[in-house]
């Protein structure tokens, strides 16, 4: 059978191939600390993990993945982006809610929250987020966000990760918010409940997070709706950018993000939706003023 | 217990029999035994599990195998009732003596065999056996239901909880009559309170028995789909058969996920076998599968991809806390074990 003989050759190739793939990692892996130095190898043996008998946490988070992940997003962050952080001091060790603002078309502003969680704040952690459902359906994809600690977006792997006392990142904007175009920008869209009723549920601090930046780094000016329902995505900018040479990569803005102090709140978590507005309003309102107070003290978008 | 006094009494008056034609009692007639220690009647004994289940509980109580294929090395003190539980002779078992827990194994998986006869053994059959259960108080059934019930889904909690939906059919058809039997053993549950219903929802079984996940990863090259690689639990049978034990401790009731030693990616258990693996891109994947489905070069049907494509794991928090399950397989052994040779 030709199949087996195949298999057999394959068997024969694997270990070399693992031989190879082994040395390649640890290349890439003494390349990256001469570039980030020793302290990003110290902070990474800092992080908390809840790591099973095989080296990966019950959601799929493999730490080796999640480093080179935030070795790339590292490069963004202080290279590309020049991120600010401002009020690191603000979040606390142990559980917490990090609520954000969501925007830029892509996720960028995720991966460098998620940088600062784990360059700049004390003790460094991994950045946990909730992810589309349907992104589970994209091969590559799928598989990326498991390895990086992005677990799909349904309450009870929330309330789980937050007893796991880890860092969960929510955008309550939900995909409305990341596609905002240009007009809309630093407009906060509605907020959905669910975060404040799993703060209240699971007794866990809320960090209002403002991203100032983000906006315009894809300038759009509208939604294809009908090629985003066909391709079963939520959304579709029309981004004129693209049409550029190096137009598919964002713009070099200068990324500001502010960690307000810690809200917390008490209640019943099945309250009417009205009560729990009520809270999740006193959140949304923080996070406006933050970004109204930081967009105020940028003095240009670029530096 | 309260259910004791009732399982004394050896003989339901059951619809106007002549005492005559009582079975001729071969054996001695097991004295009223204090709950825990009565007979079990274990259907399907004859498969890896049934077997397993029989040798684990033999020596302690006595123990009747219910299963139409032979038992050629069944322990000398086991009663091995060679029958299709969809018979009527199954009635006269539950007749003769009193039966303290049935523990239902008996479900047919072999994808091969015709829709009909998998509903009409798996579906049929186990009406039958639930009707024997009522009608002769039967104090414990204990049913072996499965993980897959859930199905693999996209936007499937990480771990899914006993209150999830059964949405395992949505996708893959032949799998509805295990929904159904986990569904009509449900409904027992809440029609005969009298008897102590356990239903248990073990992850993917592995170890020396034959069935989908044994199979795929005794394959010599281990096919996974490009870009894809989710968590999945695997059990031991060992396992599963100590959550049995657990669960036909008198007192217990209720639907219990039943998971192995922690999750791992797809890809360890590769790892862990050592074996190489060919990643396929999934509509190839599953296109080659069907046409080998259709030319039965495969034992593995297409839809069931979608287990090493998305989640299905299962959270065993109430297994641990209620009936006091603890896996004891480490997760490398548990992943071995089907190398091993089987018994």
């Amino acid at each position: 059978m030709r199949l087996s003989s195949v298999a057999g050759r394959l068997r024969s190739v694997a270990p070399l191939a693992r031989r190879l793939i082994d040395s390649a990692v640890s290349g890439v892996d003494d390349w990256m600390t001469g570039k980030l130095g020793e302290e990003f190898n110290e902070r990474l043996a800092r992080v908390p993990l809840n790591l099973t008998a095989t080296g990966v946490d019950e959601f799929g988070l493999d730490p080796q993945w999640t480093k080179w992940a935030l070795a790339s997003v590292a490069f963004l962050h202080r290279k590309y982006f020049r991120t600010e952080i401002f009020g690191k001091e603000h979040v606390p060790a142990g559980r917490i809610l990090l609520i954000s603002n969501h925007s830029g078309q892509v996720p960028i502003d995720a991966a460098l929250i998620g940088a600062s969680l784990f360059m700049d704040v004390e003790p460094p952690r991994f950045t946990r987020a909730m992810v589309e459902k349907w992104t589970q359906t994209l091969p590559f994809v799928s598989l990326l966000f498991a390895r990086v600690g992005q677990v799909v977006g349904v309450p009870e792997n929330a309330k789980r990760l937050l007893e796991n006392d880890e860092a969960l990142l929510v955008f309550p904007e939900g995909a409305r918010g990341i596609s905002k175009s240009f007009d809309k920008r630093y407009q906060l869209v509605d907020f959905g409940l669910g975060f404040m009723r799993l703060a209240l549920e699971t007794g866990t601090p809320i960090v209002p997070v403002a991203v100032i930046g983000g906006e315009e780094q894809y300038i759009s000016v509208g939604n294809f709706e009908s090629l985003a329902k066909l391709l079963r995505m939520p959304n579709m900018p029309i981004l004129p950018q693209l049409l550029l040479p190096f137009g598919a990569l964002p713009l070099p803005t200068r990324y500001r993000i502010y960690f307000g102090e810690p809200m917390r709140f008490e209640g019943d978590p099945d309250d009417d939706d009205a009560i729990i507005e009520e809270k999740v309003f006193a959140v949304k309102a923080t996070i406006q003023s933050m970004i109204n107070r930081g967009l105020k003290a940028r003095k240009s978008v670029f530096f | 217990m309260s259910n004791a006094p009732r399982s004394q009494s050896k003989h339901p008056p059951a619809s106007g029999r002549p005492p005559g034609s009582v079975p001729p009692a071969s054996m001695p007639r097991a004295p009223a035994l204090p709950r825990g220690e009565g007979t079990i009647l274990v259907t399907g004994a004859c498969g890896r599990l049934g077997k397993h289940v029989v040798r684990v509980h033999h020596r302690e109580r006595r123990v009747i195998g219910v299963d139409r294929r032979p038992f050629p090395d069944k322990p000398k003190d086991v009663v091995h009732e060679q029958l299709d539980i969809r018979r009527k002779k199954l009635k006269d078992l539950f007749r003769a003596e009193p039966i303290e827990a049935v523990v239902h194994l008996g479900v047919m998986h072999d994808p091969r065999a015709s829709q009909a006869e998998h509903h009409s053994w798996n579906v049929a059959g186990f009406q039958k056996l639930l009707e024997y259960v009522a009608q002769f108080q039967v104090p414990k059934l204990v049913v072996l239901s499965s993980a897959n019930v859930y199905g693999p889904q996209p936007d499937n909690a990480q771990f899914l909880n006993e209150d999830a939906p059964l949405l395992g059919g949505a996708r893959f058809s032949e799998i509805r009559d295990l929904i159904e039997v986990d569904m009509l053993a449900q409904g027992f549950f809440w029609k005969h309170p009298s008897t102590e219903t356990v239903i248990l929802r073990p992850v993917h079984i592995v170890g020396a028995v034959h069935n989908a996940a044994s199979n795929f990863m005794r394959l010599p090259t281990i096919p996974t789909l490009l870009g894809f690689d989710p968590m999945v639990q695997v059990i031991h049978e060992s396992d599963v058969v100590r959550a049995i034990g657990r669960a036909l401790v008198p007192g217990r009731r209720g639907i219990y996920n039943v998971a192995g030693a922690e999750p791992l990616p797809l890809s360890h258990i590769v790892k862990i076998l050592g074996k190489p693996s060919i990643p396929i891109p999934y509509t190839f994947g599953k296109a080659l599968l069907k046409r080998l489905w259709a030319f039965r070069l495969t034992t593995f049907p297409a839809p069931e991809l979608d287990h090493i494509r998305y989640v299905c794991m299962v959270d065993d928090a109430r297994a641990r806390e209620e009936l006091g399950y603890v896996p004891a397989m480490p997760i490398e052994e548990t992943v071995r074990s089907v190398e091993l040779e089987s018994w």
